[in-house]
C-alpha cells in the first residue's frame, strides 16, 4: 500500500460522481450538465498522467499503487484489489485520453437527453478505468461488464440506422462472450485452489503448482472464445460492425477504441501467464482465426461503401495481428500488441469521431455520396488523413502503430516465418481500403449528392469545438509515436518479469545465436 | 399419536420463539376487528396498519434478532429453529411487506374489498415461516396447506375478472393435485418407517430427524424411494419446477399483480426453504435424489428460458423468468451437497430476485390499464418518457432478473456458478450459461418496449404529451426506491450479508 493508490481510487469514482451528478444539476441547465461532466472525464486524465510520471514497478507482484477493500464476498475470495503493473499502465492513461475526447465531444452533441447520455458515458468511462485497474480478476469482468451495459443502452437509445437490431444482436453476442471467459475464470478460481480471485495470489499458487494439462486446455479454451467474442475474433466478428454502425460516435469511440481491448488484455494478462501450456494447445486456432481476421475481414473491408462500417471491419481486422502476436507468446510480440492496442484505442476513437464530423457535413456515409470535402474542409481532411494513415501503420502520424505492427510482425517471423507474408498482406489491404477513403470522401469531383446537400447546408471547416477532442487525440498519439520508450519500458519491464514470456524470450535469443 | 408423545409435544412448547408468527397472526386478526370497530371512512387506514405492523415486525427482527434467538427443536420436534430459518422469516415478512403495498395500489384501482386481502396475507405469510421451520412432516403439510388455501381466494380475488376466476380455478386444480401428491408421498414414507419389521423404524416417522435415522437403514426400499420422489414432485409444483410448471403462465397472468409478485417471491421461497430441509432428511438416498434434481434443475432452466422467448404479456414473461430462476436456485441445492455455503448463496439469490421482483411488479401495478391481465410488452412503451423514475426502477429490476452486474441478481447468480462449478456440475453450467445467453433476448424486449422506442433523434417528430397514467404516491417512490437501492447496493457492496453469507 503506498500513499498514491488513492489517485487510482478517485480516478474510478470521480467519473462515477459526475454520472450522478449530471442528473441532479440538470435543473440548472445544459451549461452545468456540460461542465459536471467534463470535468468528469477531464480530472482522470490528470490523475492518470499523476500516476504515470509516478510510477515505479518495484512493488510486490510488479504491481504499484495497490490498495485492497473487502466487499463483503470474501467467502469466494473476492476482494476488490486495485493497481497498476507495466501492462495496464499504458491502457489506463489511454482510456482516460479516449475518455476525454468521448467526452468532450459528446458534451457537444446535440443528443436528446443530454444528461442521460452524458450518465451512460460517465459511467462506461469508470467502467473501463477501473478494467485496466484491477488486480482482482472478477473486479476485471465486473467493471467491464460496468461499462458494456451503458454501450446497450447508448446503442439503444440514441443509435443510428437499425439501432434495436444492432443493439440486440451485440447483447446477446458479448453476453455469450462474457459468460464464457466468466466460466473460463471460475475455472482457474477453483482449481488453482488458491481460494482467491486476486491475480497475484493465483499466479503465486499457479507457478507453485500449475494446472494439469487437461484443464488449462478446457480453461484457456473458455477463455480464448469468451475474449475472442469480445474482440471480434472471426468467425464471432459480426456484431462489431453492425454495433459500431449504429452506436452515438462517443459511445463508439469508448468501445471501440477501449472496451474492445478488455479481452486481448485478458488474454495477456491473465489467460496466457496463467495457464502458458493452454496457449499451446491452441496456438493453431489462434492463428488461423486471427489471420481469418486479417485476410477475409481484410477483403470485406475493402468491399465496404460506408465509411462507418469501413471503419468498424478495420478495427476488427486490426485485433488479428494483436491475436498472433499472443500465440508468439514472446516478449516482442505481447509488448508490441500492447503497444499497437494503445495506438489503435487512439486512432479508432479518432477515427469514429470524424467520421460522424462528416456526416454533419455531407449527410450520408456512403462514401459515393460524398467527394471533394477538402476544398470545403481543409483542417478535417488534414485530420481524417493523418488518422487514416496511422490506422494503416505508416510510419508519420502512426508511429506508435507502426513500432507496434514491426514488433508484432517480428514476432511473427521468428514464431512461423510464413505468418509474416500474411500479416503484411494485410498492411496492403488496409493501405488499400483506406486510401480509397480518403479519396473518396475528401478529393475528386463533388458527387451529385454532395452538391444537393450543400444546397441546403453550408459547409463549413472543424470549428474550434470539434479541434480541441481531435487534437487530444492526435497529439497524444504524435507523442507515443515519437518517444515510444516511455510507454514501452514499462511494458517490456513488466513482461520480462512475467515467466511465461520470458521464457520464450530466453529461447528464441538462443535460437538466434544458433544461426549465427 | 401416544399420550406420551402429547405430553413431550406440551413440555417443549417454546410459544415466545414462534413470536413472529404469533404477532402476524393477531394482526391479521385485528384487521378484522377493526374493520367492525372503525367508522367507515377510517377503512382506508386498515391497509396502512397492517403495513406499519408488518414494518416494525421487520425492522425488529432485522435489528435485534437478525440469527434467531432460538436454536434445536421445539414443540416435540415438530419445529426446529436455525439461523437459516431465521433468514426465511425476514425473507417472507420483507416480501409480504412490499406485496401489501402492492396490493394498497392495485385494489384502490378496484373497487374491492380490502381488508380481507390483507388478513389472508398475513396469514399465509405466517405460515409460510412456520413451514420454513418446520421438522416434522405433518407441521409441513399443515402449513402448506394453510398457505395454499389462502393463495387459492387470492389468485381468484378479483372475482369480476374472468381470467383470475379461470386463474383461480386452475391454481385450484392443480394446487389440490400436488398437495394430494405430497401426502401420498408423505404417507408412503410414513408407511415404511414405522413398520416394525425394518431397522431404524421409529413410533414418531414423520420427525425428519427420525425419518433420516430410518432412510439410512432402508436408503434401497421401492416404497421410501417413490414417496421421496412423490414429496419431491409436490415441491416441485411449488417452486414451478419442470414438468410441474404447466400453470404458470397462466395462473401469474390472472392472478391480481399483489398475487402474482406473492406466488412468484414468497411462493417459491417456501418451496425452497422446504427442499432446503428435505434435502438433508433425504441425505441418504442421494444416488436417486441428486440426479432426479440434476435433471429438474437442467430441463426447468431449458423450458422456463424457451418458454419466455414468445410471450408479450408482461406477467407470462415474468412467470416465465421465474420457472428459469427455479432452475438456476436448483444448481444451488444440488450444489450444495459438496459446497457449504451454497445453502446461503440461495438465500442470498432469493433476496436478489425477490428485490428485483417487487420493483418490476410495483411499476407494474402503477400502470394505468385497468385490467392488469392484459398488459403486454406494448403498453410499456414511451414508459421511460412518461416517467423516467419508474423506466429506471423497471430498467433496474429487469437487469438484475437478467443477472447483468453491478446488480444483485448478477452476484446471485455468480454464486450459484461458483458453488455449482467447485461441486463439478459441468452440464448444469453449460445449460445455466445457454439460459442466460437466451434469456437476454426476453428481458432485452422488455428493456426495449420500455426505452429505446421512446426517444429518438427524430427532432422534427414532435414527441406526442405523455399519456395521463402512472402518478406516484410518495409512499410509492420510497417503496421502488428501496427495491432499487437495495439491488443495486446489492451488487457493490454485499458486506451486509456477506459475514452471513460466510457462516460467520
Amino acid at each position: 500500500m503506498n500513499d498514491y493508490s488513492s489517485l487510482v481510487q478517485f480516478s474510478i469514482a470521480v467519473p462515477l460522481v459526475a454520472a450522478f451528478l449530471t442528473l441532479f444539476v440538470k435543473s440548472w441547465g445544459r451549461a452545468a450538465v456540460q461542465i459536471v461532466s467534463v470535468a468528469g472525464f477531464a480530472i482522470p486524465v490528470g490523475l492518470a498522467l499523476c500516476l504515470w510520471g509516478l510510477y515505479s514497478p518495484e512493488q510486490a507482484g510488479g504491481y504499484a499503487f495497490v490498495s485492497e477493500f473487502d466487499t463483503g464476498l470474501s467467502v469466494i475470495g473476492v476482494s476488490l484489489k486495485l493497481g497498476l503493473n507495466g501492462i495496464a499502465l499504458p491502457l489506463f492513461v489511454m482510456a482516460t485520453i479516449v475518455g476525454l475526447a468521448a467526452g468532450l465531444y459528446a458534451a457537444q452533441s446535440k443528443a436528446e437527453n443530454l444528461h442521460r447520455y452524458l450518465f451512460c458515458l460517465l459511467v462506461m468511462q469508470a467502467g473501463l478505468i477501473g478494467v485496466f485497474s484491477s488486480i482482482d480478476v472478477f473486479f476485471f469482468y465486473f467493471f467491464h461488464e460496468l461499462a458494456l451495459i451503458p454501450t446497450f443502452i447508448m446503442i439503444g437509445v440514441w443509435g443510428g440506422r437499425d439501432r434495436n437490431y444492432a443493439a440486440m444482436k451485440m447483447t446477446i453476442y458479448l453476453t455469450l462472450g462474457a459468460m464464457l471467459s466468466l466460466i473460463g475464470l471460475i475455472a482457474i478460481y477453483v482449481k488453482s485452489g488458491a481460494e482467491s480471485f486476486d491475480l497475484i495470489a493465483l499466479k503465486a499458487a499457479l507457478t507453485a503448482q500449475p494446472l494439469t494439462d487437461s484443464v488449462q486446455n478446457y480453461a484457456f479454451g473458455l477463455l480464448l472464445f469468451g475474449f475472442g467474442i469480445l474482440v471480434s475474433l472471426w468467425p464471432f466478428h459480426t456484431w462489431a460492425p453492425l454495433g459500431y454502425g449504429a452506436a452515438p460516435s462517443s459511445a463508439a469511440m469508448l468501445h471501440a477504441g477501449v472496451l474492445k481491448k478488455f479481452g486481448l488484455y485478458g488474454l495477456i494478462q491473465i489467460a496466457v501467464p496463467l495457464l502458458p501450456d493452454g496457449v499451446s494447445h491452441w496456438e493453431n486456432w489462434i492463428v488461423w482465426l486471427a489471420l481469418g481476421n486479417i485476410l477475409v475481414i481484410g477483403l470485406v473491408t475493402m468491399a465496404q461503401r460506408d465509411l462507418k462500417q469501413m471503419l468498424g471491419y478495420s478495427s476488427v481486422m486490426h485485433m488479428g495481428y494483436a491475436f498472433i502476436a499472443v500465440a508468439t507468446m514472446s516478449v516482442l510480440g505481447v509488448g508490441g500488441a500492447v503497444l499497437m492496442m494503445v495506438a489503435h484505442g487512439l486512432t479508432v476513437a479518432l477515427l469514429f469521431m470524424l467520421s460522424t464530423m462528416i456526416h454533419h457535413r455531407t449527410q450520408t456515409f456512403e462514401m459515393d455520396e460524398m467527394g471533394g470535402l477538402s476544398k470545403k474542409a481543409p483542417v478535417l481532411s488534414a485530420f481524417f488523413v493523418c488518422g487514416m494513415m496511422a490506422s494503416i501503420g505508416l510510419p508519420g502520424p502512426g508511429l506508435a502503430n507502426f513500432w507496434g505492427e514491426l514488433s508484432m510482425f517480428l514476432a511473427g517471423y521468428e514464431y512461423k516465418s510464413w505468418l509474416v507474408y500474411a500479416m503484411v498482406a494485410g498492411i496492403v489491404i488496409s493501405a488499400i481500403y483506406g486510401l480509397r477513403a480518403i479519396s473518396a470522401v475528401f478529393f475528386g469531383p463533388e458527387s451529385d449528392d454532395f452538391r444537393e446537400v450543400q444546397k441546403e447546408h453550408k459547409t463549413t471547416d472543424m470549428t474550434w469545438s470539434e479541434r480541441v477532442p481531435a487534437l487530444i487525440l492526435l497529439i497524444t498519439m504524435f507523442f507515443i509515436g515519437f518517444f515510444p520508450k516511455t510507454v514501452t519500458t514499462a511494458i517490456n519491464d513488466a513482461l520480462k518479469s512475467e515467466p511465461v514470456y520470458a521464457a520464450q524470450e530466453v529461447e528464441s535469443s538462443s535460437h538466434a545465436h544458433n544461426h549465427d | 399419536m401416544s399420550t406420551e408423545l402429547l405430553q413431550q409435544i406440551a413440555d417443549t412448547n417454546q410459544w415466545g420463539a414462534v413470536y413472529p408468527e404469533l404477532i402476524l397472526g393477531l394482526l391479521a386478526l385485528a384487521l378484522l376487528v377493526l374493520e367492525i370497530v372503525l367508522p367507515k371512512f377510517a377503512h382506508g387506514l386498515i391497509p396502512r396498519i397492517a403495513i406499519v405492523g408488518q414494518l416494525c415486525l421487520l425492522g425488529y427482527l432485522l435489528i435485534f434478532d437478525r440469527t434467531g434467538c432460538c436454536e434445536g427443536e421445539a414443540f416435540g420436534g415438530m419445529m426446529s429453529f436455525s439461523g437459516t430459518g431465521q433468514a426465511f422469516r425476514i425473507f417472507f415478512l420483507a416480501a409480504s411487506s412490499f406485496v401489501s403495498y402492492l396490493a394498497m395500489v392495485s385494489l384502490e384501482k378496484k373497487d374491492m374489498p380490502r381488508v380481507e386481502y390483507f388478513h389472508i396475507l398475513l396469514v399465509i405469510t405466517a405460515s409460510l415461516m412456520l413451514l420454513a421451520q418446520s421438522a416434522h412432516f405433518v407441521m409441513l403439510f399443515v402449513a402448506l396447506e394453510t398457505a395454499t388455501i389462502g393463495f387459492y381466494i387470492l389468485v381468484s380475488y378479483f372475482r369480476t375478472n374472468a381470467l383470475s376466476l379461470e386463474a383461480g380455478l386452475k391454481y385450484l386444480i392443480m394446487g389440490a393435485l400436488s398437495s394430494s401428491i405430497l401426502l401420498f408421498g408423505i404417507v408412503l414414507l410414513y408407511g415404511a418407517a414405522s413398520n416394525p419389521a425394518l431397522v431404524g423404524h421409529s413410533s414418531d416417522p414423520l420427525n425428519f430427524a427420525n425419518l433420516n435415522v430410518f432412510l439410512a437403514a432402508n436408503s434401497a426400499d421401492s416404497m421410501v424411494l417413490i414417496g421421496m420422489l412423490l414429496v419431491i414432485s409436490g415441491i416441485a409444483f411449488k417452486i414451478g419446477a419442470f414438468p410441474f410448471q404447466i400453470w404458470v403462465p397462466d395462473v401469474y397472468q390472472g392472478a391480481p399483480i399483489p398475487t402474482t409478485a406473492l406466488l412468484a417471491v414468497a411462493s417459491k421461497g417456501a418451496g425452497f426453504a422446504m427442499l432446503l430441509n428435505l434435502v438433508v432428511v433425504f441425505e441418504p438416498l442421494k444416488d436417486w435424489l441428486y440426479p432426479l434434481l440434476t435433471v429438474l434443475a437442467g430441463l426447468t432452466i431449458l423450458f422456463g428460458n424457451f418458454g419466455a422467448l414468445t410471450q408479450r404479456n408482461i406477467k407470462r414473461v415474468i412467470g416465465m423468468s421465474g420457472v428459469s430462476h427455479a432452475g438456476f436456485l436448483l444448481i444451488g441445492v444440488i450444489a450444495a451437497q459438496s459446497v457449504g455455503w451454497a445453502n446461503n448463496a440461495i438465500i442470498f439469490y432469493l433476496f436478489a430476485y425477490m428485490l428485483a421482483s417487487m420493483a418490476v411488479f410495483a411499476v407494474l401495478a402503477h400502470m394505468p390499464q385497468e385490467n392488469d391481465a392484459e398488459l403486454t410488452l406494448d403498453d410499456l412503451g414511451d414508459l421511460a418518457k412518461r416517467n423516467g423514475f419508474l423506466g429506471l426502477a423497471l430498467a433496474v429490476g429487469i437487469g438484475s432478473l437478467a443477472g447483468i452486474p453491478p446488480l444483485a441478481g448478477f452476484i446471485g447468480k455468480l454464486l450459484i456458478f461458483v458453488a455449482a462449478f467447485k461441486a463439478e456440475l459441468y452440464g448444469l453450467l453449460a445449460v445455466g450459461i445457454v439460459g442466460v445467453v437466451v434469456s437476454i433476448y426476453y428481458y432485452f424486449g422488455v428493456i426495449k418496449s420500455a426505452f429505446f422506442e421512446a426517444w429518438s433523434f427524430d427532432e422534427d417528430e414532435e414527441g406526442e404529451k405523455a399519456a395521463p397514467g402512472e402518478s406516484l404516491q410518495f409512499l410509492g417512490r420510497v417503496t421502488i426506491l428501496i427495491a432499487v437501492a437495495g439491488t443495486i447496493l446489492l451488487g457493490f457492496y454485499q458486506s451486509p450479508l456477506g459475514d452471513w453469507l460466510a457462516g460467520k
